[in-house]
């Protein structure tokens, strides 16, 4: 078909400082298209998306190479706002909803429906009032094209984190302009069941003729949704596909350029009778991750699962078990009763955890990589101390050559990719900055080690080197460890028991050989179809 | 190299640091003395170093830049008037004020410290108002505490203390005489740059211990630390508690240098030259270093001794107050315009 694309990128490339993180891409999309970009953490998917919608940070750092083609038209955005003019619409990784305002005022934000009024004429239609009406009837629209149920008086603030990724996606339809959506990891915060619905929605917005470009790190959703698919790595197009003839393999095998063996090696690791953990009724006041009632026991050595819906409670558990949520029921380590609501107590008694919240609770994101490994370590265990000379151990002080060379140590062993340990942390990719809540956590030596979503945002080869470090570790030192992640998939390779919960309460333990059907029973089993536990995690929020 | 410079420095501290040097210059065309004025902003350097110190460890654990520094100034007042009270004279005078004040800046810094846990955010603001309440509240109490040395009391009336109170009996010059020398009109105050140094090294040390780091991750991100094992509260209250004391100790030094102890509204000016010395030093709201201190009191002394008497002798007219209250408030205006950049 000689038809001209709807977007064409030329050679499009950008430094930074020197940095080449682009060169030469090259790709082109036709209405009605999806199409899939896929690459590690720092291949330059962001960088390109900022080129595309006219970020300022781009221009503010000398533009960039190439040419950007809409319609056949050479265009060069200076800023967000040229984009949107020209129909392209982004939602970002990061929600940027008004939390005050409902969902209709969200998603029809400055493109309001107004009430004519006489002071039009005088002013502008700055001075006009709202048309409630017709804002909400334009709202519930956009809301109905993409398939979900979402009430359009309700507050941004008071969703579950799915609801705010389609009330931005929504935004975006109702731009009667929108020729091209550039959606950034848009499921990474949904359940599969809103995954899918969204899925649907995009494959019916395409089919009306609006475009888009697919950032994810989910390769199954990309390859069930998208037509075509471009793999980008350290800034090239390393190939582009249409997505029926490439497989999830080969995909991930072009993103990390090497073959990816997803295959692990069989357990070595020996769990013995002995209960390490035991948790009896344990209640836990975690925000959208209320845990009810539940009781479980994990084995000396074991490798225990916690999966389960978004806002079942997975989360609550571990966050209620470190005390970092209200609280309460009974927690035993060794047949050591732990005190509960006391971060402290937990750390003493030999438990680390890493958070799902990395950038939140997990990271000192403006302190040196060092600071960020060794901290807990000294203020739990005193280590990394050293008096000063001639004072004996009257004063202790930081040993920063002691820190300095633990990390060092971390950063061969994990991989992390930075410029030292002196770097700070915010400046690291995703998955270096988890590798370094691993490190953090492992540099305690733990008995027991909680962990929430070890590859929550990491990209394929990350999350291999994680998991395989999980295993490794529990396998050489015969540590407890205490996964709990939204990915059952991930869960049934490295665990050997997963619990599911289910309504803040443990639905069932199952051996992580089982079939994935009794799993997928036992988390539908315990919120019925998905809609109905799209509605009741609403009420729960509510 | 000079790029580097520069960037590490900070372009305000360059151009300030420019305009110092050239007000340098200039001041023998006009007929100051260099010797005098430079021994001037060394004196005032030492006199305030302390002060500005004690913001140090509020910044690093995240309750903001200490505007409340009057209360612990207040309690520096307490142990220096209490100190002449009891007679005591010479080195020994002074160490007492110190070891009286320090446990009063102690108790009340822990109040002062448990008020800024209740109010998470706005600290800052709280702070202004502590400050000026206390200052308010001590304006009755110095005429009403049972003060009896005859040097300190008013003359007419035997009771309640005077405005200010000369320590020349007592420990006049005791930190800055120490050591110090005479190059012709130069003057150097060796003991009190000594003394300086002494409290930025117990900075320095308490910064590093494990306490400090902790003091420092609380600031940066109380989540992470609460989920590190640390309590956060304790360590706001920790960092406040000494912030006073510092403050404390710091007015006792000022003293020592400037003669007299300035009591009623001498203590409610003290906090904003402190806090702009500090931002001007390159400090943010979040983040500040003994570095920081050193280079900002220096620069804002420098600034507030010379540019008044230079102008002065340019214009032959003695405006020397309105230029030096101009130039001071202009500073803490345009150092607090900083701030909100750095926050961004």
């Amino acid at each position: 078909m000689p038809e001209v694309p709807l977007l064409k990128l030329e050679n499009v490339g950008k430094e930074y400082f020197g940095n080449r993180v682009l060169a030469k891409v090259d790709f082109s999309l036709n209405r009605g298209e999806i199409l899939g970009l896929v690459g590690e953490n720092g291949a330059g998917k962001s960088t390109l998306m900022n080129i595309l919608f006219g970020m300022p940070v781009i221009s503010g750092t000398g533009g960039y190479e190439g040419n950007i083609v809409l319609d056949g038209r050479v265009v060069r955005f200076n800023s967000p706002f040229d984009a949107l003019e020209a129909g392209i619409g982004m939602v970002h990784q990061e929600f940027s909803l008004i939390p005050g305002f409902s969902a209709a005022e969200n998603i029809l934000l400055n493109r309001e429906a107004l009430n004519g009024s006489i002071l039009e004429l005088v002013f502008s239609e700055r001075l006009n009032t709202l048309d409630r009406p017709a804002m909400r009837r334009r709202a519930a629209r956009a809301i109905q094209t993409l398939g979900v149920d979402i009430g359009v008086d309700t507050i941004a603030s008071e969703m579950p984190v799915g609801y705010k990724q389609f009330i931005e996606i929504a935004r975006e339809i109702d731009r009667t302009r929108t020729r091209l959506l550039v959606l950034d990891e848009p499921t990474a915060v949904l359940t599969e069941t809103e995954a899918r619905i969204l899925l649907d929605a995009l494959r019916k917005l395409a089919d009306g003729g609006i475009s888009i470009i697919f950032i994810s790190h989910r390769l199954q959703e990309v390859k069930s949704l998208c037509d075509k698919i471009v793999v980008l790595r350290d800034g090239n197009v390393i190939r582009e596909e249409s997505a029926r003839s490439a497989s999830i393999r080969d995909i991930a095998a072009w993103m990390v350029g090497r073959q990816v063996d997803d295959s692990r090696p069989p357990r070595t690791g020996k769990v013995s009778d002995e209960v390490a953990l035991s948790v009896r009724n344990l209640w836990v006041d975690m925000p959208g991750e209320t845990v009810r009632d539940a009781t479980f026991d994990v084995h000396r050595g074991e490798i225990f699962g916690i999966g389960g819906l978004a806002g079942q409670g997975k989360l609550g558990i571990p966050n209620g078990i470190m005390g970092l949520s209200p609280s309460g029921g009974e927690v035993a380590l060794f047949g050591k009763k732990i005190e509960l609501d006391t971060p402290r107590k937990a750390l003493d008694s030999g438990m680390a955890f890493v958070s799902e919240d990395r950038r939140g609770v997990g990271l000192l994101l403006s302190e040196r990589i060092d600071w960020n490994i060794a901290f807990t370590g000294m203020q739990v265990q005193n280590r990394f101390l050293r008096g000063i000379p001639g004072l004996g151990n009257l004063v202790r002080i930081r040993d920063d050559a002691a820190i300095a060379e633990e990390t060092e140590r971390y950063i061969r062993a994990l991989e992390i990719r930075c410029t030292g340990p002196g770097q700070r942390a915010v400046e690291l990719s995703g998955g270096n900055q988890q590798k370094i809540c691993l490190a953090k956590a492992f540099s305690m030596r733990p008995e027991l080690l909680l962990i929430c979503e070890p590859t929550r945002g990491i990209d394929v080869g990350a999350r291999e080197l994680v998991l395989n470090t999980l295993r490794r570790y529990n396998e050489e030192y015969g540590t407890t460890i205490l996964i709990t992640s939204s990915e059952l998939e991930e869960l049934r390779s490295v665990c050997d028991r997963v619990a599911i919960v289910g309504e803040g309460k443990i639905a069932g333990i199952l051996p992580a050989t089982s079939p994935a059907e009794r799993f997928g029973l036992l988390m539908m089993g315990a919120v019925g179809d998905g809609d109905e536990a799209a509605q009741r995690e609403a009420a729960g929020n509510a | 190299m000079l790029k580097k410079f520069i960037a590490t420095a900070g372009w305000p501290r360059v151009i300030i640091g420019l305009f110092l040097f050239a007000l340098f210059v200039a001041a023998p065309f006009v007929g100051v003395r260099i010797s005098t004025s430079l021994s001037d902003t060394l004196v005032r350097f030492g006199m305030n170093g302390v002060m500005v110190l004690a913001l140090i460890p509020m910044v690093q654990a995240g309750c903001g830049l200490n505007f409340g520094l009057p209360l612990g100034i207040i309690a520096g007042l307490l142990g220096a008037t209490t100190s002449i009270e009891l007679g005591v004279r010479g080195a020994l005078g002074f160490a007492v004020a110190v070891g009286l004040s320090v446990p009063i800046a102690a108790v009340l810094g822990y109040g002062y410290g448990q008020l800024l846990n209740r109010v998470k955010g706005d600290e800052m603001m709280i702070a202004t108002y502590v400050g000026f309440s206390s200052v308010a509240f001590m304006c009755m109490a110095w005429l009403l505490l049972p003060y009896k040395n005859p040097t300190m009391v008013w003359g007419y009336q035997g009771s309640g203390l005077r405005t200010t109170i000369s320590v020349n009996e007592y420990w006049f010059h005791i930190l800055s005489d120490f050591f110090s020398f005479k190059i012709g009109t130069f003057y150097f105050p060796t003991g009190m740059f000594l003394f300086f140094g002494f409290m930025s090294l117990l900075m320095w040390l308490f910064m590093k211990t494990k306490t400090g780091t902790a003091m420092t991750a609380v600031g940066s991100n109380p989540e992470f630390a609460r989920a590190s094992g640390v309590n956060v509260d304790r360590m706001r209250i920790v960092s406040v508690v000494l912030s006073t004391i510092f403050g404390a100790i710091g007015i006792l030094v000022y003293q020592q240098s400037f003669g007299f102890i300035q009591l009623y509204m001498g203590p409610f000016y003290m906090a904003l030259p402190a806090v702009a010395a500090i931002l001007l030093g390159g400090a943010s709201v979040n983040r500040a270093t003994i570095f920081n201190v050193a280079v900002g009191t220096f620069l804002f002394q420098g600034i507030l001794t010379m540019t008044p008497s230079v102008i002065n002798s340019v214009l032959k007219t003695d405006m020397s107050e309105v230029i030096r209250i101009i130039v001071s408030n202009g500073m803490i205006l345009y150092a607090l315009t900083r701030k909100a950049q750095v926050k961004r």
